[in-house]
């Protein structure tokens, strides 16, 4: 396993009241996406355990590029991944932002 | 110890228990008066729903008939590994065995499991596992899951899985890493007569409550199990 | 917070299959709309404190989800196992959230309990762990259900019903199965490797469906009621259970031990699943496979056995 953190400042906060959400699952070539809202609102971060060591650079870049479009301001994206490719990646965070931009708990 | 060494030494005062394929059914004599009733599997018989059924049935007919409590003695296969025990529901006859097991020991049949030789995965859940109490006798050799099988699985070295077997007791087989979570109450010894053991636990029986978590926790082959069951518990009580 | 606007939105959970979906989707769709409240959820991060032992990665709910919710107004508590996080088995973590739940189901001793199950048995990585925490399962089942609570399995998931899965199953009130929802103990795999090809043919789908499928099992008797694969027919089946279980007693083993001890005369020489259907008096068994739901279920409404006052 391997462990990867990453730290942004961003734009602007991210919509909705719900405080946290859950996507996806934990197996091959598959991965869960815990987020939640408990950052100041300019922060973003994302905290990764993967089984696929090695990969960090492509991280950087999943997580570079998801941030740049969503600005996922005051959220933490907590990840366990099952060795998940980073098309999944993306798509599982974009999940995620939508689904904590719900009003609710 | 051979099944008839732990029955004499369990059983000085005689008693009427038969072996029928694999199968132990009968009861003896207690020392400090009163019978108790005894069922068992034997000579690492495979646990399957012929088995299963006979064993619920000799509980069953006690049930109205007797008073006392009820011994369960193991050393068997796994369940029967078959497509005919499965194409008949054996889930259903070895939950049934359980059940009753359950089911007399929470309406004042005591129920103690005696490991004595091998068990495994549904049959184990079957027999000892579903009692009060389970005890271990020296030179057991209990196996959820047997290293080969784990190995294959796992694709980890034989090496690689005995040399974290040493660090933890969560999933190697034997007797006394089953003691650390909590699933073997006590291992008796094959020094001193049984009787003794055995009218020792009959005096000071656990309360009828299942507190194997809070056991495997003291022991610490199991860190966090009891604390989550409180914590559930917990929580759903509120919602009344 | 009761009326129409609680009751789950029924088209979305009539056009998902229970099969596909996830754990939190079945429950979400199976209960009244947004009445799921889980315990111990992701965000507390109570992962299996065993699986790093092994670099495996672990879950945030440890593969099951546990709470309380509403079926038509009325309060249940629920747990489903997520079949795709190491086959839905088991650990000490998952095990003790569901032990959790049904201790407090038995102090109320008047909210019934609904497991929906997708495990092929005990995590083998802790093994030991697993293994008794299933016990501990049967026993605060049968507990429960000496107080009164009504407890429900629900089996359609991808991983079936397998190893302790089933023994739990076999523990509870009643059943309900869909034709993709495997009920057994040994999985084909560990039968052919242990006794090999010539006693069970792994690769087979169609023996493995006929032997352990949910339709056999509805046929037998081994489950109540055969739903189809969406999440809105295991809601309805959830509510039929709940209305038509009767009271655990003593003499509902000894029906049991009747009702399985003539089950073993039957058809105990039976060599297939065809056999035992066909001995039931179902002319053309071996179509039954190809059967849809509705036809099925027909069928099984006028054939199959019921359990009702055993179990």
């Amino acid at each position: 396993m391997e462990d990867l953190s990453f730290q942004h400042q961003v734009r602007a906060r991210a919509d909705g009241t719900r405080q946290s959400a859950l996507v996806g699952v934990v197996a091959s070539g598959n991965l869960e996406v815990l987020v939640e809202r408990v950052l100041p609102d300019a922060q973003c971060s994302v905290v990764v355990r993967t089984a696929a060591v090695g990969f960090g650079d492509v991280w950087t870049a999943v997580v570079d590029d998801f941030v740049e479009r969503f600005s996922p301001g005051g959220l933490k994206f907590s990840i366990n991944d099952g060795g998940a490719r980073p098309d999944t990646v993306s798509l599982r965070l974009a999940q995620a932002v939508r689904l904590i931009a719900e009003n609710g708990q | 110890m051979t099944l008839d060494e732990i029955i004499a030494s369990l059983f000085p005062d005689g008693h009427q228990i038969r072996k029928d394929g694999g199968v132990i059914a009968g009861s003896a004599k207690l020392r400090a008066g009163g019978r108790m009733l005894v069922i068992g599997v034997t000579d690492r018989t495979a646990l399957g729903v012929d088995e299963a059924l006979r064993l619920s049935r000799h509980v069953l007919e006690s049930i109205d008939r007797d008073t006392g409590p009820i011994l369960v003695l193991v050393d068997s296969d796994s369940q029967r590994m078959s497509k005919r025990d499965e194409l008949l529901g054996l889930n259903e006859f070895l939950a049934h065995l359980a059940k009753v097991l359950i089911h007399a020991d929470m309406h004042g049949r005591p129920t103690i499991g005696i490991l004595y030789g091998h068990s495994a995965a549904g049959a184990l859940l079957a027999t000892g596992l579903a009692t009060r109490v389970l005890v271990g006798l020296p030179g057991a050799s209990p196996a959820v899951m047997d290293l080969p099988s784990m190995a294959k699985v796992t694709k980890l070295s034989m090496e690689a899985l005995e040399e974290k077997a040493e660090s933890t007791p969560v999933f190697a087989p034997g007797l006394s890493n089953l003691e650390q979570m909590g699933a073997i109450h006590m291992i008796w010894s094959d020094a001193a007569p049984l009787v003794d053991q055995l009218e020792a636990l009959l005096a000071d029986m656990p309360a009828v409550n299942d507190r194997r978590d809070a056991l495997g926790k003291a022991r610490g082959g199991r860190p966090k199990a009891a604390d989550i069951v409180e914590r559930v518990r917990d929580l759903a009580l509120q919602i009344r | 917070m009761i009326a129409t606007k609680d009751i789950a939105p029924a088209e979305r959970a009539r056009s998902t299959s229970f099969n596909e979906a996830s754990a939190r989707t079945r429950l979400e769709l199976l209960l009244d709309a947004g009445s799921l409240v889980e315990f111990i959820g992701p965000e507390q991060r109570e992962i299996s404190p065993h699986l790093k032992i092994f670099d495996l990665p672990e879950q945030f709910d440890d593969g099951i989800v546990i709470g309380h919710g509403r079926l038509d107004g009325a309060p249940v508590f629920v747990a489903a196992q997520e079949g795709r996080f190491m086959g839905g088995a088991f650990g000490e973590v998952h095990g003790a959230k569901l032990t959790g739940l049904l201790r407090a189901a038995r102090e109320i001793g008047t909210i019934p309990v609904l497991i929906l199950f997708d495990t092929g048995g005990v995590r083998l990585q802790e093994a030991n762990a697993g293994e008794l925490a299933i016990a501990e399962i049967m026993r605060a089942v049968m507990e429960a259900r000496n107080a009164g609570v009504k407890i429900i399995g629900l089996i359609g998931g991808r991983s079936g019903c397998y190893g302790g899965g089933g023994l739990i199953a076999g523990c509870c009130s009643a059943l309900a199965v869909s034709e993709p929802g495997r009920i057994a103990v040994s999985g084909p795999e560990v039968i052919e490797t242990n006794r090999g090809v010539e006693e069970f043919d792994s690769r087979d789908r169609a023996l493995v469906w006929r032997t352990m499928g949910g339709k056999h099992r509805r046929l037998l008797g081994a489950a109540d009621v055969f739903a189809d694969d969406t999440v809105q027919d295991f809601r309805e089946a959830a509510l039929e259970l709940i209305g038509s279980i009767g009271a655990f007693d003593l003499d509902r083993l000894k029906a049991e031990q009747v009702r399985l001890a003539d089950r073993l005369r039957r058809f105990g020489a039976c060599e297939d699943a065809i056999d035992i259907w066909t001995a039931e008096g179902i002319a053309h068994a071996e179509a039954v496979p190809e059967l849809p739901a509705d036809q099925f279920i027909a069928l099984a409404n006028r054939i199959g056995r019921a359990s009702r006052d055993a179990r």
